[in-house]
């Protein structure tokens, strides 16, 4: 089984839920940008939580599935079509031999994801089957699809049907253009003065064009430190919220580099992240400070309510071939 | 600034702290920065995923659902993982220099490889072959990994050679790379985008991308660059 990329999208790569255990090498670990949605459709296709998918970007090209297979949509919405049809992201969707999925128009958030079931076929390195761009490592030969790329697709692990179609609505997180996402305090968040620590609290802040799969470069009124002092290297990790020199705010996303020296000003919390990482150029974001026993809260939550998700789905699978 | 055997800790995110050894580029420091993770690579805790040793701070990542589940509801998964580090680095022991690796890497300082040593010996008010005598004459420590996988930051540079980071970052450094950032040095392990002033370049692979893990260096091995 293989899907064909009949004409390439601006940046569409494979990837799964990161490289983990060897940041200390300087690996970053990369992986998908939108976890929650990868995880929520990984679910209700019963794949492996880790199951590779494609990360597509906007214009997000044409792809043909060359056998039938089932599939599903989600993340931003790209107002997908199958052979001209509308279909729904955050659903089981079934593709016939040579259908087309094409994504006409952007209607919300900047990343869709495509989940097959039985997850996409790469060769891992290290340990995970994500792309790192500036390694040219990883996922499908290092690099975005192009095209004329045959991507494989592992075979579904026994020959049962997933039965359950949809995501229920509650669990498909709430993205906009202008949302406020959550924080905890960062390790260096005392180095900012009384006034700017409010202007954090309060203002808006607007993704800069200069903001890719690395960081989010935030413009917005500048921040001052107390004392600005040269700080050393230390380790920073996705949604870590950096203050670079001028006063701006940095928000480190997937491809994010293992350590910084710049003050460590917030920390998104797991549960928002994927609100901040649909944005994209000229959207704006507000942060709300929480405390982190709310923010493990809260994640934990997630977890348990994908694990339902899970059990719903396995107990609605039934043999294909009876 | 906390006392020598208070690090402060500090969390990152819901799965990660940072144990702050010190704000200053010691050796002292780095060691026990290495220490802790090597402790706890060797005697992980339930949950635990990996450690990053920095120049003076070690974070640690774990899975937070793991962690919850083995502590009391009403207090933190951070709560939990800080009392056990707090625990452990009484009994974390420091390794010297002689315990460490010693790395030779043969470089060329020839024209084409040398982008910006007539700049770095003309900052400095010395001649290019005495900016490299004093680059050669120093071993250097590897405090960490990061910015791209298997690159180091290495110490110290010589004040007499220790020359900024350039105003504008060359788009593409090729691979082998040896460069100056302040007291800083380092290689580029694969071509890339980078700032430092690149004064030769090396043969060694450094970045070994089919081999675990992927790079030649490790934290705390002692480099000494050889002139060819």
């Amino acid at each position: 089984m293989s899907l064909t990329i009949k004409k390439e999208g601006i940046l569409t790569t494979v990837q799964d839920l990161g490289r983990v255990s060897y940041r200390r090498f300087g690996v970053n670990p990369g992986g998908v940008m939108d976890r929650a949605a990868v995880r929520l459709i990984n679910a209700l296709l019963a794949n492996d939580e880790n199951a590779a998918v494609l990360e597509v970007h906007f214009p997000a090209g044409e792809i043909r599935f060359d056998r039938d297979a089932s599939f599903a949509l989600g993340g931003a919405d790209f107002g997908p079509t199958l052979n001209g049809e509308p279909i729904s992201n955050w659903r089981m969707v079934f593709a016939a031999k040579d259908s087309l999925l094409r994504f006409p128009s952007k209607t919300s958030g900047e990343r869709t994801y495509l989940a097959v079931r039985g997850g996409f076929d790469v060769p891992e390195w290290l340990k995970s089957k994500s792309t790192n761009l500036g390694a040219a490592y990883g996922g499908f030969e290092g690099r975005r699809l192009r095209s004329g790329d045959v991507v494989g697709v592992c075979e579904p692990p026994d020959e049962i049907d997933v039965l359950r179609s949809s995501i229920s609505p509650s669990l498909i997180p709430h993205y906009g253009r202008f949302p406020t996402v959550r924080v905890v305090r960062g390790g260096d968040f005392e180095r900012l003065t009384a006034s700017s620590q409010n202007v954090f609290r309060r203002e808006n802040f607007v993704i800069s064009k200069d903001s890719n799969r690395m960081g989010f470069r935030l413009r917005g009124e500048p921040l001052q430190q107390d004392r600005p002092e040269e700080m050393i290297s230390s380790a920073v990790t996705f949604g870590t919220i950096q203050l670079l020199p001028d006063g701006q705010l940095i928000a480190l996303m997937a491809d994010q580099q293992t350590a910084g020296g710049y003050p460590r000003i917030a920390q998104v919390i797991e549960r928002d992240l994927p609100l901040l990482a649909q944005l994209g150029p000229n959207d704006k974001v507000a942060f709300h400070e929480v405390d982190l026993s709310h923010a493990e809260e809260l994640a934990t939550e997630f977890e348990r309510d994908i694990t339902i998700l899970r059990v719903g789905v396995q107990l609605q699978m039934a043999p294909s071939k009876v | 600034m906390p006392a020598p055997d208070l690090p402060r800790i500090f969390p990152l995110s819901e799965s990660s702290l940072v144990v702050e050894f010190g704000s200053e580029i010691s050796v002292e420091l780095n060691e026990r920065a290495i220490a802790l993770a090597d402790q706890l690579d060797t005697n992980p805790f339930p949950g635990y995923i990996e450690s990053v040793p920095c120049y003076a701070s070690t974070a640690v990542f774990y899975d937070l659902l793991t962690v919850k589940r083995e502590v009391p509801s009403g207090s933190t998964a951070f709560d939990a993982v800080q009392a056990l580090i707090r625990s452990v680095l009484n009994s974390v022991r420091p390794k010297t220099d002689q315990e460490r690796r010693q790395i030779e890497i043969p470089v060329s300082f020839a024209e084409p490889n040398a982008l910006d040593l007539p700049f770095i010996a003309e900052s400095a008010g010395l001649s290019p072959s005495e900016v490299i005598d004093i680059f050669t004459s120093t071993i250097y420590r590897v405090y960490m990994l990061g910015f791209l996988p298997g690159f180091t930051y290495m110490g110290e540079i010589d004040k007499r050679i220790a020359v900024p980071r350039k105003q504008a970052p060359s788009l593409k450094v090729p691979p082998g790379s040896v460069g100056i950032a302040g007291r800083q040095t380092g290689i580029y392990p694969f071509e890339s985008p980078g700032g430092w002033q690149i004064l030769g370049r090396t043969n060694t692979d450094i970045f070994l991308p089919n081999s675990d893990p992927p790079c030649l260096f490790r934290p705390g091995d002692l480099v000494r660059f050889v002139p060819v």
